[in-house]
């Protein structure tokens, strides 16, 4: 039985980890390396590191830090931040990781995510969609360079757009709900999962256990990311890194996973 | 000593790593001149089955590779791509595969699934170990791996599939013929599970 995935997401600035409210407020938590030591050690289901500084700063990824992360994880890696063309990416995955995310490039030249799924392989090639609420009304708008350029572009029908680029997974990022530790967009994560037929994974927002739970409950086999509530401990966000342990895992999966039920809608 | 074979793709630094935890010696060949004193060997592998053949076509090493292999009977395991390219053929690619294992390598239908599946299969997935091969030894159906493919390698004789998964329906998550060994799912990215399923792989004989 294939289970969701209960996904740490960290962010790289100044080669330090931090972490964001509403995509600012950086909060410095830690050294990438050593989180990565810790999460190997909680056996977490996978992790997604995005370098922030990458794209804002027309930088190179930086392909020591991601060679050193690879080789530290235990676990299936995503790395995101400053991928533009498909020699950045084939090199990155020489660096031995399983997984590249890309979002700006994939708005200015969609083709790139068709030409990365041909060589890589579709199941390597993910698309972060970073998301804000119009000012007005309940439509949403993606925007790119750490939340400050609004492209204007409809997320829902972008989505539609990169599956059918032939893009393997699509990361749906709240910029309103980050690091409020509020819960998810219950509705933008629904709007975008009845638009794809791929993988998805979920971040923004969760402030507890139950917070993802209620994705696991509404969605079934999704992937639930989350930043805040991986690094942060009790109301004062003291930082100490910790993710849920084998028999946690089992009771949020006990108390919220139904398969084939609710999420895996029968076709008849 | 475990060889892993470096064609360009897959993670060939976690698997020393794994290795080097378990203290068991590895050497990672890049030309067919490594290929000396062999005695198991890696296949590993993430990506597309035309790039998988193509990459291990130029690496120079396919031939030495054969006769290990093929004739000298070294253990050999492929995993995810290695895995797929062990077979004749696959609906991913037009290549022809190294048909070291009889079998071809085809793609989930979403069609034939009673309920709404989503490509790739991607997370963490239990397996169905078949009979007592020793590659699975201490693992049962609770026994989790991670997976990351929308193909899967379908071989012919049933006597060399050692595990199904179930993604909708069942598939051949594992496969044994003689010396061949072939796994869909990543052990160097399954925590305990993968260390233990790497270290089945060392202590074959």
């Amino acid at each position: 039985m294939l289970y969701p995935r209960i996904i740490p997401c960290l962010l790289v600035h100044n080669k330090g980890l931090i972490k964001t409210v509403k995509f600012k407020d950086y909060k410095y938590v830690g050294d990438p390396i050593n989180a990565v030591k810790i999460f190997n050690e909680k056996e977490v289901d996978e992790l997604i590191v995005l370098d922030i500084d990458a794209t804002t700063h027309n930088l190179e990824p930086d392909y020591k830090m991601i060679e050193n992360l690879a080789i530290e994880c235990r676990m299936p890696f995503c790395y995101g931040g400053g991928i533009k063309t498909l020699k950045q990416a084939q090199r990155i995955f020489s660096l031995g990781v399983e997984k590249i995310a890309v979002s700006s490039i994939a708005i200015i030249n969609p083709k790139i995510i068709t030409e990365m799924a041909e060589c890589v392989g579709n199941q390597s090639v993910v698309v972060v969609i970073d998301v804000k609420k119009k000012t007005f009304g309940n439509n949403y708008e993606i925007w790119t360079h750490n939340a400050k350029f609004n492209t204007g572009l409809d997320p829902i029908i972008f989505a539609m757009q990169m599956e059918k680029a032939r893009c393997g997974e699509i990361v749906v990022n709240s910029i309103d709900n980050d690091g409020l530790m509020k819960g998810y967009d219950m509705h933008l994560i629904q709007k975008i999962r009845d638009a794809v037929s791929i993988p998805m994974t979920v971040l923004g927002g969760a402030g507890s256990m139950d917070d993802i739970g209620t994705v696991i409950k509404n969605h079934g086999v999704i992937g639930v990311s989350a930043g805040s509530q991986f690094v942060f401990k009790g109301k004062f966000r003291a930082v100490l890194i910790n993710y849920p342990t084998i028999i946690e895992k089992k009771e949020l999966m006990d108390k919220y996973f139904i398969q084939n039920g609710i999420n895996q809608i029968c076709k008849s | 000593m475990i060889t892993i074979i470096d064609y360009g793709l897959g993670n060939i630094r976690a698997f020393v790593n794994v290795y080097n935890r378990l203290n068991i010696k590895t050497k990672i060949a890049h030309t067919f001149e490594d290929l000396q004193d062999v005695s198991k060997i890696i296949l590993p592998g993430v990506g597309a089955y035309d790039q998988a053949m193509t990459l291990l076509n130029a690496s120079g090493m396919r031939d030495k590779l054969e006769m290990l292999v093929i004739e000298q009977k070294v253990p050999v395991i492929g995993i995810c791509v290695g895995m797929q390219i062990l077979s004749k053929s696959s609906e991913e690619g037009s290549l022809p595969g190294l048909g070291w294992i009889d079998g071809v390598v085809k793609k989930f239908d979403p069609n034939t699934i009673p309920y709404k599946t989503r490509l790739p299969h991607m997370g963490w997935n239990t397996i169905s170990p078949r009979n007592e091969n020793l590659l699975l030894k201490g693992f049962s159906d609770v026994t989790r791996f991670y997976f990351l493919h929308s193909y899967y390698f379908e071989c012919k004789e049933i006597n060399d599939v050692i595990a199904t998964s179930e993604y909708g329906n069942k598939f051949i998550s594992a496969v044994n013929h003689e010396n061949i060994y072939g796994i869909q799912f990543h052990p160097e990215k399954s925590h305990f599970n993968g260390v233990n399923l790497l270290h089945n792989f060392a202590n074959l004989k």
